[in-house]
């Protein structure tokens, strides 16, 4: 009676990848540990169908096996045993291998039938199903892990316990601008759970320079390397470690800094893959400002048709991304901004009214157009807008500080807010996406809104990672617009 | 002739999850889009060649036919034989697959047809990610052990 065994298993690397190693019918002794040697017989091409490998296993054992059919289309190779050392009788295997269309991965099915001498069915079913398919399961998935497969063959394969030299910005007095000091540094290897990429571009965000005067200490212990948020590809990845392999393309966004550096080592759960569309000083540019909107629209602001926000900064990283989104989403939205020509760039991204003030004096024109007030403020202006804001504020209205660009809020006083019967909130995007999923799932919305239009790329401004002060200092000149990122 | 193929992972067996969508009749019991469903003629939902007459959320009536079922293979097929979608020639199979190592499986969804040029794209989203997608997604969601 003919022996059937059958093993699956899901891959985390999409299906061209692993394609690329199991048409190779030659390609075994690189990453199935139980193979010593291959070769193709005769020096055919490994695609030839009807090629024979030979193969000497680890454990001194010997197999001939004739390549039966290779099809591209479906992703499946069939072979049989021509002859072997060990007893499997008219061995036809299967290898297919399927898309999981819903997260770029690898479903790999490989089953067989033989026959085999009476009496031992049950020990070569076991071999051929946990020494060969489950173990080369495990083989495969090591050999990406390391990205083996991306080398050039006969090169060595990269130190993934070595430090990688690396350039990166560090702070060792709190400051001004000029705190900022580029310095060569090292990207400790991936422990546990981590991942190391080298990175294109870094995002620049007003967070980093509240840490960089000290305003958060907890979020910059001296020395330290400001920086939240980047993108690039990765270079390896440590134990534990699902769903992301080396060359994978990569955005983060997490509060533990380190982010202006061109190597840079983060926990796995602060990455999402990027998609090809989505260039990497793009998503340095859009990921936290993106999430941070969409945090805002959906979760904190509840946006409705009809809804009237009041968006600060409307020119700003943040700002433009949530006039477009608010308004796309049926909200009016009125802004505020310091110069002409940042009133225009709000305007074409879906502003309805832009209030040009300098100096923070805006809750009168903000009354006039909204009748009486605002439903929702975001606001990154800080102290010196307070009492405007407030006075901005429609009844029953939502005040969300987001930012302090004039200096800290005063403490305020909930009595205050009873008069407009108002909620204030305090947000940090980083609550927003504490798990991967949460993460993957704002930034799939984000890239979502900018494939379909809704979103318009914001304009970069690019600085060298290495003058990453004079990006400060532009930031903080609030003559840029759009977003900000380093280039490494 | 457009072809669409959506595939995800549910993390419960294959046996698990066909109990819950073998039922010809039963796409409003897990598949968020689907308001009600009846089987025509009084015939038992596992027939082949029984016809299903239901209704989705946004009032659309539906009226598919079962091709094929196979309780060995996991696989639904069926046609369409009228809706207001514009599709002809509609084909689609369901299909699930054990993932040995782990009590998981694999899903896929594929269906072929025809419709009006010019409209290929917006009804492959609806199909693909409206119905395909949104109904992996509900299962992933029924049977996820977070």
């Amino acid at each position: 009676m003919l022996q059937k065994v059958v093993r699956s298993t899901v891959i985390d690397a999409p299906i061209e990848r692993v394609w690329a190693v199991l048409r190779d019918f030659n390609s075994h002794d690189q990453w199935h540990a139980v193979v010593d040697k291959s070769r193709i017989e005769g020096g055919a091409a490994p695609t030839q169908v009807g090629c024979v490998r030979s193969f000497t296993l680890k454990d001194g054992a010997f197999i001939r096996e004739q390549l039966l059919t290779l099809d591209d289309r479906e992703h499946r190779s069939t072979y049989c045993i021509v002859e072997a050392t060990v007893p499997l009788q008219r061995y036809v295997a299967t290898v297919t291998l399927k898309p999981v269309t819903d997260g770029r991965r690898t479903f790999w099915h490989w089953e067989s039938t033989f026959a085999t001498p009476p009496g031992q069915e049950r020990e070569l079913r076991e071999m051929v199903a946990r020494d060969v398919y489950e173990a080369g399961f495990e083989n495969l998935r090591r050999h990406l892990r390391l990205g083996a497969d991306l080398r050039a063959p006969g090169t060595a394969p990269m130190p993934t316990a070595l430090p990688v030299p690396c350039r990166r910005v560090v702070v060792r007095a709190y400051g001004g601008p000029q705190a900022l000091q580029p310095e060569a540094g090292e990207a400790r290897p991936p422990g546990p759970g981590e991942l190391r990429l080298r990175q294109r571009a870094a995002g620049v965000n007003f967070i980093d320079v509240y840490v960089r005067r000290g305003w958060i200490p907890a979020m910059l212990p001296l020395p330290g390397t400001p920086g939240v948020e980047g993108a690039g590809t990765v270079l390896d990845v440590g134990e534990g470690v699902t769903g992301f392999l080396p060359g994978d393309r990569v955005a983060w966004m997490g509060p533990e800094g380190g982010g202006y550096a061109s190597v840079h080592t983060i926990s796995a759960e602060r990455a999402v893959r990027l998609p090809a569309a989505v260039e990497d000083e793009t998503a340095a540019a859009l990921l936290l400002k993106g999430v941070t909107a969409d945090y805002l629209l959906r979760d904190l602001g509840r946006v409705q048709p009809g809804a009237r926000w009041l968006v600060h900064a409307a020119a700003g990283g943040v700002g433009l991304l949530l006039c477009a989104w608010a308004r796309r989403l049926g909200a009016r939205v009125v802004g505020t901004v310091s110069t002409e020509d940042k009133a225009r760039l709000a305007r074409a991204h879906g502003c309805e009214q832009v209030i040009v003030t300098p100096d923070y004096r805006f809750a009168a024109a903000v009354r006039r157009h909204f009748g009486d007030g605002a439903d929702v403020i975001v606001d990154g202006l800080g102290d010196a807008a307070s009492a405007e804001n407030f006075e901005a504020l429609a009844p029953c209205g939502h005040w969300i500080s987001l930012g302090q660009a004039s200096g800290p809020l005063q403490p305020l006083d909930p009595n205050l807010l009873v008069s407009k019967s108002a909620t204030f909130s305090r947000p940090v995007a980083f609550a927003y996406v504490a798990t991967q999923d949460r993460l993957a799932e704002r930034a799939r919305r984000v890239w979502e809104a900018l494939a379909d239009g809704t979103l318009k790329p914001p304009p970069i401004e690019r600085h060298a990672l290495d003058v990453a002060a004079q990006a400060h200092e532009r930031l903080e000149s609030r003559r840029t617009a759009g977003a900000l990122v380093l280039v490494a | 002739m457009i072809r669409l193929y959506v595939s995800s992972i549910i993390d419960a067996s294959a046996d698990t999850v066909w109990a819950r969508i073998r039922d010809f009749n039963g796409l409003p019991q897990w598949h968020p889009a689907i308001a009600d469903s009846r089987i025509e003629n009084q015939e038992p939902a596992d027939r082949v060649g029984c016809v299903r007459h239901f209704h989705t959320r946004d009032g659309g009536m539906i009226r598919e036919r079962l091709l094929a079922l196979s309780d060995y293979d996991y696989t639904c097929t069926y046609e369409i034989l009228e809706s207001p979608m514009g599709v002809e020639n509609y084909v689609a199979t369901l299909k699930l697959t054990p993932v040995t190592d782990g009590d998981r499986c694999f899903a896929e969804w594929s269906a072929e047809f025809d419709c009006a040029e010019g409209r290929e794209r917006e009804l492959s989203d609806l199909i693909g990610q409206g119905v395909f997608q949104g109904g992996f997604d509900a299962l992933k969601r029924a049977f996820s052990r977070r």
